[in-house]
């Protein structure tokens, strides 16, 4: 088998793959190559053919396909290497990357790797909704393919169950090819996708929302013929008697979104239980040395022009690895309240300016987000309305540090 | 001229496929008539996958001589049929005095019943053998094993297809009527078929089947039972198969490897009359996790990837009480049909000697001459994750298919996927490629793969959209294009 060195390798030819590689080539790394197993490059927004990407990136509404485009002519501008229909199949804890091609297997000694795989969706197994097997019980991303991708009607009467972007996103589309989507429910009191979907696909079609409440079972032996929803108490646990059947020949989950990181456990790096994406430092590197991570691998997004922002940041660094072999330690940890699901990066070296990204566990009005160290305040946010559905952002300067302690993130409300 | 079977076999599960492929070692024009589109859909796919050692079931039954004889031959039928095998012994953990009583109980049964090895080990062999399993000592049947009860139940259908067996799908038996010249009209859901000899192999219609022979009177019920499946970064925690203290009725809930790394909960326990319903309920879910995690506690909703049911059929007396296989040939009533009623576990373990033990039934009748083209060997589909890298890379200069990967979380690949759509025995289901690839059965759960496995079976077919079905009659997945192609 032959064995290739590569200055770096970057896992997914997706967004957070394209801008990183982008970003490395313009920082003078040229030895790369970025390995995608679909096709064609652009992972996932080749089929989110719906427009609003771009607005923060590139200050103007794109679709799916016409943002990742924007990356793509750049790399191959650029002259980046890249291959597709390559699927990776391993990557090993020093940075051997083995990969499947039609030609045989290929393995690539690199310097540092980039994940950039991405995520998958939940499924119905993975909740365990109770009920029988039919089809047509889908992702809203399987859905999303089979129309945008493969010219298949998956579905005629529907029901959402979870009010993720892609459900919403996915109610709208399925009403403009004919179909008729009843409702959507979603267990949480609040929804989890953001406001500007709920107005663009839920409202302007009429379709309803229904908060805490869920789907308790799933009826048909061969194609799905209805489903029992429930009406949710505050613990998220059905409530007897609020059972009403809904019948349908689909059922849509937005469920949630788990980063894809098969690859990485492999490698031996340290997931975090909160982000299910690698525990990183501010150079977004994973406690593998060398090995790196962005994007929603790392933590789940909502926007991609954040995720294409993350990755062009872990530039600089990723750069100054491969030059050096070496980045300067982080040891100080971040921790964070119970109103914080959680932070990336998850430890920070203290010389550095850095964006830490967060996620709140519930809405909170008027609040105030405040990161400490030894008790002194070194930065805080103000935020009139705190969505779970939406990342929040802040910036960090290495001069505000006190001390080598660790930080702690607080909301005030 | 009416084509005239020599054998036709109602049902093709382990059993059914069984018999055909035994069969098939003599002179005999064989039909396999099996009312879903594949063969492993029912009881013979929705078990634990375990390899049973013979001493749970009453010395002199049919179940424990039968199973004892199924699990010496695996090796050997794993060899030949390429399905996996793996014999990794199994412990039943216990606490209590009762416990130990219970398990030295089982021991000598099993010792009576020609069950090897079987022992009592204390805690620091348990622990020795299943790090993470909470017993304070448990018996050890080291020949218990585990199997794929998927690629068992196909191969050996495939391997009875090579031999010259008949597979007909989707032809469910609606009538079955003896003729003056004693042989066999059967009626099915597609055509009228003739045959001299019967075999009632039908599972869950064992029952039914039997009454249209005329032989009436068995009451068979259906017992359910639930099981959760765990992510197969779990298997490393669970070498074999963990089980509580049996009772008389009932293996307990347990926990399983799987061939593929897996770890399978279940199986709960509930009497049903609809056979068809393979639903799993919330409190059954809940119930499984909570059970099993006293005897292995690393069980977390994070891990589960799917929930799935079985129904075994059980043949019991007036009072409810479980009885012994029944393989019977009714002389008085139905000549040559064999009858087998009440087929549950460790039908799945027992599937070849079951069939070897009706064939002898026949021949006490009708003198069988060997078939000297019968080879007992069936190549099954190369798995590229199953290979070291070196056979990998062989694999795809073989044929570049290899290294295009569908599934991402079972690394299954094109070549594997084109195998099984050109599966022997015609199955077309979106089921039939998964049972046969593991694509769809990981983790995303056909999340990544399932619309280009759909658009495969399309191609190679050359089935419309709307023809494809997922696993049974009437489960359409596709209902057109959104708009026609240019």
């Amino acid at each position: 088998m032959e064995m290739q060195k590569k200055d770096v390798i970057i896992v997914g030819g997706g967004p957070a793959g394209l801008a990183a590689a982008v970003e490395l080539y313009k920082k003078g790394i040229h030895d790369m190559l970025i390995i995608e197993r679909e096709k064609q490059l652009g992972g996932i927004l080749r089929q989110c053919i719906h427009d609003g990407f771009g607005l923060t990136r590139f200050k103007t509404t794109l679709s799916g396909p016409e943002y990742a485009a924007r990356f793509i002519e750049e790399v191959k501008e650029l002259g980046i290497p890249y291959v597709t229909g390559c699927a990776v199949l391993e990557v090993s804890h020093d940075k051997v990357v083995t990969v499947a091609t039609k030609e045989g297997l290929v393995q690539y000694q690199a310097k540092a790797v980039i994940l950039t795989m991405g995520c998958r969706e939940r499924t119905r197994g993975a909740l365990a909704i109770p009920g029988e097997r039919p089809t047509g019980v889908f992702t809203a991303g399987v859905a999303q393919a089979y129309i945008n991708l493969y010219n298949r009607m998956p579905a005629k009467e529907v029901v959402i169950l979870g009010s993720g972007d892609i459900g919403m996103i996915m109610a709208r589309r399925l009403t403009l090819e004919g179909a008729h989507v009843h409702a959507v429910f979603e267990i949480q009191p609040y929804p989890s996708g953001l406001p500007r979907n709920i107005q663009q696909c839920l409202n302007d079609y009429n379709i309803p929302l229904y908060l805490s409440h869920t789907v308790t079972e799933i009826h048909g032996k061969s194609r799905l013929t209805g489903v029992t929803v429930s009406e949710v108490d505050e613990h998220m646990k059905p409530i007897p008697g609020t059972e009403k059947y809904y019948p349908c020949d689909t059922l849509i989950l937005s469920v949630g979104l788990i980063p894809e990181n098969e690859l990485s456990l492999d490698a031996g790096v340290t997931l975090d239980g909160r982000t299910k994406g690698a525990v990183v430092d501010e150079n977004f590197q994973t406690d593998v040395e060398g090995i790196f991570a962005a994007g929603n691998v790392l933590h789940v997004h909502d926007l991609v022009d954040f995720v294409s922002m993350e990755a062009e940041s872990l530039a600089d660094q990723a750069a100054e690895y491969v030059r050096t072999g070496h980045l300067a330690p982080c040891n100080i940890e971040i921790h964070t309240d119970r109103n914080i699901n959680h932070t990336v990066p998850q430890r920070v070296s203290g010389e550095k300016n850095f964006k830490l990204s967060m996620r709140v566990n519930r809405p909170m009005n008027d609040c105030r987000i405040v990161v400490s160290q030894d008790g002194q305040v070194i930065a805080s946010k103000k935020m009139k309305k705190a969505l779970p559905a939406e990342m929040i952002q802040m910036s960090i300067s290495a001069d505000k540090f006190v001390s080598k302690s660790d930080l702690e993130v607080n909301v005030e409300c | 001229m009416e084509q005239m079977y020599d054998v036709l076999i109602v049902g093709g599960g382990a059993v059914g496929s069984a018999i055909a492929r035994e069969m098939s070692r003599y002179q005999l024009k064989i039909g396999v008539l099996e009312k879903n589109l594949d063969v492993c859909y029912e009881t013979s796919g929705r078990n634990s996958g375990v390899v049973h050692g013979g001493f749970a079931y009453d010395t002199g039954s049919l179940k424990a001589k039968l199973c004892v004889e199924g699990n010496q031959m695996m090796d050997q039928l794993s060899e030949e049929l390429g399905f996996t095998f793996k014999r990794c012994g199994k412990v039943m953990v216990g606490r209590s005095e009762e416990d130990r009583v219970s398990l030295q109980r089982t021991l000598k049964q099993g010792e009576a019943n020609g069950a090897k090895g079987l022992r009592i080990i204390e805690k620091e062999e348990l622990h020795q053998l299943v790090p993470a399993a909470v017993g304070e000592f448990a018996m050890f049947s080291p020949n218990s094993g585990i199997m794929d009860p998927f690629i068992y139940t196909i191969a050996l259908a495939e391997n009875a297809h090579q031999n010259g067996a008949d597979y007909y799908l989707d032809h469910e038996v609606t009538g079955i009527s003896r003729r003056e010249d004693d042989t066999y009209e059967i009626t099915t859901t597609h055509g009228v078929f003739h045959t001299r000899w019967v075999v009632n192999s039908a599972g869950l219609g064992c029952g039914k089947i039997s009454d249209m022979l005329g032989i009436t009177g068995y009451h068979v019920i259906g017992s359910k039972g639930d099981y959760i499946i765990l992510d197969n970064r779990t298997g490393s925690l669970l070498p074999m198969p963990v089980y509580p203290v049996p009772s008389n009725t009932w293996m307990g809930i347990h926990v399983t490897n799987t061939t593929d790394g897996n770890v399978i909960i279940g199986p709960t326990a509930e009497n049903v009359t609809d056979f068809e319903d393979y639903g799993v309920t919330q409190k059954n879910i809940d119930f499984l996790a909570e059970s099993a995690s006293v005897i292995w506690p690393h069980i977390k909703k994070a891990d589960y990837i799917r929930n799935y049911s079985g129904i075994l059929p059980k043949w019991v007396d007036e009072n409810g009480v479980i009885q012994d296989f029944k393989i019977e040939i009714r002389d008085d009533i139905a000549p040559h049909a064999i009858n087998l009623v009440g087929i549950e576990s460790p039908g799945l373990t027992a599937a070849v000697p079951i069939a070897r033990y009706a064939i002898s039934l026949m021949a006490e009748r009708e003198e069988l001459k060997p078939n000297p083209d019968f080879d007992p060997v069936r190549k099954g589909i190369v798995r590229f994750a199953e290979q070291t890298k070196e056979e990998q890379d062989r694999l795809i200069k073989e044929n570049p298919d290899y290294g295009d990967v569908i599934c991402r979380c079972e690394k299954v690949t094109r070549a594997e996927i084109l195998q099984a759509i050109h599966n022997p025995l015609g199955v077309k289901t979106m089921t039939g490629i998964k049972y046969r690839t593991r694509s769809m059965m990981g983790r995303c759960q056909g999340g990544y793969c399932q619309m280009r496995v759909e658009q495969m079976i399309e191609e190679e077919l050359g089935l419309k959209e709307t023809e494809i079905r997922y696993a049974r009659q009437g489960s359409q997945v596709l209902f057109g294009k959104v708009r026609e192609e240019a």
